[in-house]
């Protein structure tokens, strides 16, 4: 190990961190809301507190989200790797679950921010 | 080495890398995001970038991309291998050829870079912004670069004698 490539590693681990805090700098509150994009666009938004099941469709797929006890989750979906599924479920601001292969996001907001924001975020 | 020669042994390092990213498909992640991977075939690529010539990792890397994604992947699946791979490629050769890192950093910055240029791709699909998962990336392109550069760095030395 030259000096250089432990700066290196010293480096990454260093941006690592910081990025962890930028990125969830502030997002430790608990939302409200529950935002469902599929391909770009909203197509639904549900209460976080009132427990639901709803099927959410991208042509043929689909994945199965689930609001419980002030938590979304994602049970069930028809995509090859599971990702969605496997995510552990969401309740504060921010949060997302995505399901790449569907095209399909579910996220975390508050009660005052818009859908156009979010988006645009 | 002769030109025959290395038509097989391009062969054997396209196969192996090929073979590679199938077998890392049968080893689940503990970690659920997109973008995640072991980055098994990359052994290979740094491997040949090492044992032959930047180009050649080039085509090796090319044509391991184009026939998984015709096998397993798909074309999702082709677009964010190729965004990885290109990346991660142009940042290895860099820091191989103009910084001179050592191996095992040249491929832990191929790593990073091979989760970011996914993430990047996934962004754009989903059209959201998933810089959320960029620590966990970074750290886990770490770790998986550290463990493929030292699996390179061994095969080398036994495939060098």
């Amino acid at each position: 190990m030259k000096k250089k490539d432990i700066i290196l590693i010293i480096s990454i681990i260093i941006i690592a961190i910081i990025s962890y805090f930028l990125f969830t700098l502030g997002k430790n509150e608990k939302g409200s809301q529950v935002i469902i994009t599929v391909d770009g666009t909203v197509i639904e938004k549900f209460n976080l507190y009132e427990d639901r099941e709803y099927t959410i469709k991208n042509g043929d797929h689909y994945n199965i989200l689930t609001i419980k006890d002030g938590y979304a989750d994602i049970i069930e979906a028809d995509c090859p790797d599971k990702h969605c599924v496997n995510q552990k479920k969401i309740n504060k601001m921010g949060e997302k679950i995505i399901c790449l292969p569907n095209k399909t996001i579910i996220e975390i907001i508050g009660a005052d921010e818009s859908n156009i924001d979010s988006i645009a975020n | 080495m002769n030109s025959s020669q290395k038509t097989a042994y391009y062969g054997i390092f396209a196969a192996l890398a090929i073979i590679m990213g199938w077998v890392e498909m049968m080893i689940p992640l503990p970690v659920p995001v997109p973008g995640v991977k072991i980055g098994l075939a990359n052994v290979i690529v740094v491997m040949s970038m090492y044992y032959f010539d930047n180009k050649t990792a080039l085509g090796i890397s090319f044509i391991r991309i184009v026939i998984s994604g015709l096998l397993f992947s798909g074309f999702s699946g082709f677009l964010y291998s190729v965004a990885g791979a290109i990346l991660s490629f142009i940042i290895m050769v860099l820091a191989k050829d103009i910084i001179k890192f050592n191996i095992y950093s040249v491929s832990i910055l191929g790593g990073i870079c091979h989760n970011i240029g996914q993430i990047v791709i996934a962004s754009i699909v989903v059209k959201t912004n998933l810089s959320i998962y960029m620590p966990i990336l970074i750290i886990s392109g770490l770790i998986t670069g550290a463990l493929i550069g030292i699996i390179a760095k061994n095969c080398l030395t036994h495939i060098k004698r």
